[in-house]
């Protein structure tokens, strides 16, 4: 057995596997750094999947190649829409923020099937797409033995999703806007007492977070599965959740917590190829990232790292 | 006739109402949206479900374990517990009833109540684990939840498979008679709807709730954690203590309930492709009851009747049955978002507050 293939494979399909939930708690990165818990991460990553899919359907005829772009887009603006009614409840309503969110996954659950069910003339899922994104090979540097398959062939949505880490590095540690983001999470009242809108920046940091959690999931459908269904995210948005609190809430942490989630998927699908469920049942290696999470969440020391305003609705008249 | 008054025009009442009501507007424009007739799909899932007996049995079946779920999540809420676990603790409940119903022979009369006490205990076990997890290491419950809530689901198909299971079948042997909770005359009376001894059990649950948080010492503790811990820390009450303890009830209550569907409706369990949603129903009857023991009964009788009715829908109006998990969510939402419900209350409390004067 060649371990230097079976290594580079289990790279590659960690890189895979871990763009959604980088994508994703990234998302949720903003709106807590902002203040509001996002719970809703897999409902918004179910509207990104379900709408890449779609519109990728709609498109793959006229435009063939690029309509997994033109599906990616429209994704991202659906998350970003789909979060607005969770910004309208936490902000301006002041409702628990986890309740918000539970509705809201239970409401993209519903409707995307119910969609689907529309639009494919009752099928659970959508037709298989035919045009998805390739893998894309960095010249030269692919041609490196083991490191080559492992790192430089991977999606385009995977090295998006490196790149959307650092833009979020810089952008919440070293902008204005990034400052203003975090002020408004830690003390809102101090943001406000010099001029900044802390109703705003909430709003704004809720649709980002739609926005990038619904890329996530777009990933998703327009990767590996091909197609969309009610399972294409089955809980990965509240994994997502779990890379953001390990990664405590910072990109790189984040993206470091989300690699180490998509090392239990790869594992899970690695174990499957070489044909080891004679020995562990399925039903365990299914288990793993889902236990792994709670092993790894039981285990955390120092945990008060969360935004001092998480989850309190900011009042303008309170003190 | 003014009391009666004042009690439909109660808050508390008022906003759950409202709730639904926009809940239901929500799924009537998702309805047009998609091109079918709102009106007629909600009259076929009023007849779906009133329509003749066996369909009216099957919703008490439907809204039993509705119940269960709904206290588990309502019982946790009170300690201030947020129990997205209620799916995995039913599940779990399941596998130890099947186990249980299964391989012990016993006279019923003792059969039966070990079968439910088993569920009850796994279930109630395997809620502790999110509030030890919480009490010992500050995880936060939501998550370890969801996450247990996976585990239980191919925890269970594993047990099945690996001992239950007959090879090449999708699901376990029959439980033996004399742990079966069917009530034989009343199914018979309701041509045959599975009709069980469960649906006593959840109104006895409720009762059971009702005593135990405000007529005990305990009960007592149990609240007051949830409504502030640090005073209750500085009262000297043990708040870790509480809240395993308020996940261990919550859980019992769904454990039950996943017996309950056991030994009272399949008789078998089947290897499962997704969680069975009774759980995740059940946070739903709980946030529109109010997180009360009767408003969780109330509660649950609606969802009952509109995820057993959406079958009518599909069948009356060609409505996927999704549409109906689109109402929940939506009446969630509302009553989360209170303050927009308010603004459709506002007008009523006010006309109300004027006759008063």
């Amino acid at each position: 057995m060649d371990w230097g293939l079976i290594a580079s494979n289990l790279v590659h399909d960690t890189i895979v596997f871990s763009t959604a939930l980088i994508f994703a708690s990234l998302g949720g990165l903003y709106s807590e750094r902002s203040g509001v818990v996002n719970i809703a991460l897999e409902g918004m990553m179910i509207i990104g999947a379900f709408t890449g899919a779609v519109i990728t359907y709609a498109f793959q005829d006229s435009f063939a190649g690029g309509a997994p772009w033109i599906g990616f887009l429209a994704a991202g603006i659906a998350g970003a829409i789909f979060a607005l009614p969770h910004a309208v409840a936490s902000v301006t309503f002041k409702a628990d923020q986890t309740v918000s969110g539970v509705a809201l996954n239970f409401l993209a659950a519903g409707l995307s099937v119910y969609l689907t069910k529309i639009i494919f003339n009752g099928a659970g899922q959508t037709t298989t797409l035919s045009s998805v994104f390739g893998k894309w090979s960095i010249p030269v540097l692919h041609d490196i033995p083991y490191l080559g398959h492992a790192i430089f062939e991977a999606y385009p949505t995977s090295y998006l999703a490196f790149i959307m880490v650092f833009f979020t590095w810089y952008l919440v540690f070293k902008t204005p806007f990034g400052l203003r983001l975090r002020a408004v999470g830690e003390h809102p009242r101090a943001a406000d007492t010099v001029g900044i809108n802390v109703k705003k920046m909430r709003y704004m940091a809720v649709m980002i977070s739609g926005a990038l959690a619904a890329w996530g999931g777009a990933t998703i459908s327009l990767t590996t599965t091909s197609n969309f269904s009610h399972n294409t995210v089955s809980g990965q948005g509240f994994i997502a959740i779990a890379a953001l609190i390990f990664g405590k809430w910072h990109p790189a942490g984040a993206m470091g917590a989300a690699l180490f989630f998509g090392v239990a998927q790869a594992i899970k699908s690695l174990v499957q190829i070489f044909g080891l469920t004679k020995y562990v049942p399925t039903e365990f290696i299914f288990m793993l990232p889902y236990v792994l999470t709670i092993l790894v969440m039981a285990g955390l020391v120092g945990r008060s790292n969360a935004p001092a305003a998480l989850g309190k609705p900011y009042d303008t008249g309170s003190r | 006739m003014n009391r009666v008054i004042a009690v439909f025009t109660k808050e508390s009442f008022l906003v759950p109402l409202v709730a639904i009501i926009l809940g239901l507007l929500t799924g009537a424009i998702a309805m047009l949206a998609g091109g079918f007739n709102p009106i007629k799909a909600y009259m076929s899932l009023l007849e779906k479900v009133f329509g003749n007996a066996y369909n009216f049995g099957e919703t008490i079946r439907q809204i039993t374990p509705l119940i269960f779920t709904g206290l588990s999540v309502a019982f946790a809420f009170r300690t201030g517990l947020f129990n997205i676990g209620a799916e995995g603790q039913f599940i779990v409940g399941m596998i130890a009833s099947t186990a249980v119903g299964v391989s012990l022979d016993l006279p019923a009369y003792i059969h039966a109540p070990l079968a439910i006490i088993a569920g009850a205990v796994a279930g109630g076990l395997w809620g502790s684990i999110a509030g030890y997890l919480k009490a010992a290491r500050g995880v936060n419950e939501v998550i370890t939840s969801i996450m247990l809530n996976w585990v239980a689901l191919y925890l269970a198909n594993w047990v099945m498979n690996a001992f239950f299971v007959p090879s090449g079948q999708q699901r376990s042997e029959m439980i033996h008679d004399s742990a079966i909770i069917t009530i034989g005359w009343l199914s018979t009376m309701f041509d045959s709807a599975r009709l069980h001894w469960g649906t006593l059990i959840a109104v006895l649950a409720a009762i059971f709730f009702y005593v135990i948080l405000w007529k005990t010492k305990s009960g007592y503790e149990l609240r007051a954690v949830g409504l502030n811990p640090h005073a209750s820390e500085y009262a000297g009450m043990n708040v870790n203590r509480n809240v395993v303890k308020a996940m261990f009830i919550g859980g019992m209550f769904a454990g039950i309930g996943g017996a309950c569907e056991i030994l009272g409706v399949f008789h078998y369990q089947a290897i499962m492709t997704a969680q069975p949603g009774y759980g995740f129903d059940g946070i739903a009857v709980a946030l529109i009851g109010g997180n009360t023991p009767l408003g969780v009964v109330l509660g649950a009788i609606l969802f009952g009747i509109l995820t057993f009715g959406a079958a009518g829908m599909k069948f009356g109006a060609g409505v996927p049955v999704e549409l109906i998990r689109v109402v929940i969510a939506s009446v969630i939402f509302f009553v989360a978002a209170h303050g927009i419900v308010k603004i459709f209350v506002k007008p009523i409390m006010k006309k109300k507050k004027e006759g008063g004067n």
